[in-house]
C-alpha cells in the first residue's frame, strides 16, 4: 500500500494533545492529517483507562478518559481532520521545497511545512515474553496482532494471553485454524465473560485445548515454529506442538522511530522552547507528555496549552506572506463561521 | 516514616515516605526507575515491585484488577504487587519492596 497526502501539518499522535492541536490549527486556518499505532483516537486515555475519572480537566470536575477523547472528537469535527490508524510514524525527511515528508510502516506518505510529535509515552507495541530466540520467528510464524486470518488458515495454532484480544482469536481462528490452544497463566480471565464461556465450551467439547501455564521456550527452524515449551503448575514441562503462535500479553509505550528522526533528546524526551514547542529542527514541534522544558507538567492540560503556543508558530511557517491575527471564539464572526456557529447577521 | 526500596541493580534506598501517598509515586518522586506508565490507575504494571516477606501481610489485599495486570508481567512472583496500589499508612512505615526489571523505564 503506497498513498501520498499533502497537508499543512501532520501531527504524530491522536491522544487529547494531538486532537486539541488540531483545533487551535484549525481556528488559524491550517489543516492537519493525524497518524496513530492505535485502532482508534484517545491515546492512553482511550486505550489505557477510558472509564477511569479524570478530575483535573478545568471545567470538568470529573470526566472519564474515552469521554474527553470523545469531546474532543466533537469539538474538532468542524475541522475535519484526516486520521490515519495503525499506522507508525516510521521516518521523516527534509524536502529540497523544504517542506517535510513522513513515511509509516504501512506505506501512507505525507509532506507538510510542520510536523507536531504529540506521541505522549511513546507507541503502543506489544509486550514481548522475556524469549530472546523468539525474534527469529516473528513474522514468519509468531505474531503479536491479526492483519491476515489467511497466515492460520489449517495451522496448529497456539494463542497466549488471558484478555479480550486472546479470547476473541481463539474463537475467530477455531473455525480455520487446524487446531488452537489457549495457554494462560492463570485458569482466569479478564476476557468479557461470555468469550470465556464461549471458549470453556469449546474445550469441553474437544474443539480446542487449554493449557495453564508460562511459555518459557520455542524450538522450530527457519523462522518456523514447531513447538513451545509450557512451564505448568500441575504436570509440569509440557511441550506444545504448533506451527503457528499469537501471543497477547497487552501493549507497553516505547519511543519508537521517533527516536531516530535526528532530533534531540532528553531521557526520552523532546526538548522544546516554551515560547513555540518547537524541537531542535524548525517546523517540528513536540506537545504533550514527549517533550521536556524546565518545570514541566505531564498534565493533559499542560499539553492543551502548548497546542495553542505551537499553532501561532505553526501558521508563521505554514503561511509566511499572511498575518497573523490574534481573534478570540467568542467574538471573532470569523472563527465562529470555521465553528459552523456563525449567526446570520445579513437578514 | 520511611520506605527501603532495591532497585534494579542491587542499590539500597531509603525513602522519606508520606502517609496517603502510593508507593510507586514516593519511588518515583525520589527519582528512582520506575516507569509507572498509566501514572497509578492500575491499568498497566510498569510499577510492579516485589514486597519483602515480612510485610505482605500488612498489605492490603491484591484486587481483581491488580491480579488481572500482574499477569501482563513476565517476571512476576507470588510476592509481586503493584506499587501504585500500596497505600502509604503508619502501619507500613518501614515497608521494604524490591523494583522489578517490568518497571524499568
Amino acid at each position: 500500500m503506497s498513498e501520498k497526502h499533502t497537508t499543512d501539518v501532520i501531527i504524530i499522535g491522536a491522544g487529547p494533545c494531538g486532537l486539541f492541536a488540531v483545533f487551535e490549527l484549525g481556528l488559524l486556518d491550517l489543516k492537519c492529517h493525524l497518524v496513530d499505532i492505535l485502532d482508534k483516537p484517545g491515546g492512553q486515555c482511550a486505550e489505557l483507562y477510558p472509564e477511569k475519572p479524570i478530575y483535573d480537566i478545568p471545567a470538568w470536575p470529573v470526566i472519564s478518559g474515552q469521554d474527553l477523547t470523545d469531546r474532543l472528537l466533537e469539538q474538532i469535527a468542524p475541522f475535519n481532520p484526516q486520521f490515519h490508524y495503525q499506522q507508525m510514524a516510521e521516518s521523516i525527511q527534509k524536502l529540497d521545497n523544504g517542506n517535510w515528508e513522513m513515511t509509516t510502516d504501512q506505506g501512507i506518505v505525507i509532506e507538510a511545512p510542520v510536523i507536531v510529535i504529540a506521541a505522549g509515552g511513546g507507541s503502543f507495541m506489544p509486550k514481548k515474553p522475556p524469549i530472546p530466540e523468539l525474534k527469529r520467528y516473528e513474522g514468519e510464524s509468531v505474531f503479536y496482532a491479526v492483519r491476515k486470518m489467511d497466515v492460520f488458515k489449517d495451522h496448529d495454532l497456539v494463542i497466549a494471553g488471558g484478555g479480550d484480544s486472546a479470547l476473541d482469536w481463539c474463537l475467530n481462528m477455531q473455525p480455520i485454524a487446524k487446531s488452537v490452544t489457549l495457554v494462560h497463566r492463570r485458569d482466569d480471565f479478564r476476557a468479557a465473560p461470555d468469550s470465556v464461556l464461549k471458549m470453556r465450551k469449546l474445550v469441553e467439547q474437544g474443539k480446542m485445548g487449554l493449557v495453564i501455564g508460562d511459555i518459557k521456550g520455542i524450538d522450530g527452524a527457519d523462522g518456523q515454529v514447531e513447538a513451545l515449551q509450557v512451564k505448568t503448575k500441575t504436570q509440569g514441562e509440557l511441550e506444545l506442538k504448533c506451527s503457528r503462535f499469537l501471543a497477547f500479553y497487552g501493549l507497553t509505550m516505547k519511543l519508537g522511530p521517533v527516536a531516530d528522526f535526528g532530533l534531540n533528546l532528553h531521557e526520552n524526551l523532546i526538548p522544546v522552547d516554551t515560547e513555540k514547542f518547537q524541537t531542535s529542527e524548525a517546523g517540528i514541534f513536540a506537545i504533550g507528555d514527549i517533550n521536556h522544558y524546565p518545570g514541566k507538567l505531564k498534565l493533559i492540560l499542560s499539553g492543551f496549552h502548548e497546542a495553542a503556543l505551537m499553532a501561532q508558530e505553526a501558521f508563521r511557517i505554514c503561511r509566511p506572506n499572511e498575518k497573523l491575527r490574534f481573534q478570540y471564539t467568542t467574538s471573532s464572526s470569523d472563527l465562529q463561521k470555521k465553528l459552523g456557529v456563525a449567526e446570520d447577521k445579513a437578514a | 516514616m520511611k520506605i527501603h526500596v532495591t532497585d534494579q541493580e542491587g542499590v539500597k534506598h531509603e525513602l522519606d515516605a508520606l502517609e496517603g501517598w502510593r508507593v510507586m509515586e514516593i519511588i518515583r518522586d525520589h527519582g528512582l526507575p520506575i516507569k509507572a506508565e498509566c501514572g497509578g490507575s492500575c491499568c498497566c504494571a510498569t510499577c510492579h515491585v516485589y514486597v519483602d516477606e515480612d510485610w505482605l501481610d500488612k498489605l492490603y489485599p491484591l484486587s481483581e484488577d491488580e491480579d488481572d495486570m500482574l499477569d501482563e508481567t513476565f517476571d512476576r512472583e507470588d510476592n509481586s504487587r503493584l506499587s501504585c496500589q500500596l497505600i502509604m499508612t503508619e502501619d507500613l512505615d518501614g515497608l521494604s519492596v524490591t523494583l522489578s526489571e517490568t518497571a524499568k523505564p
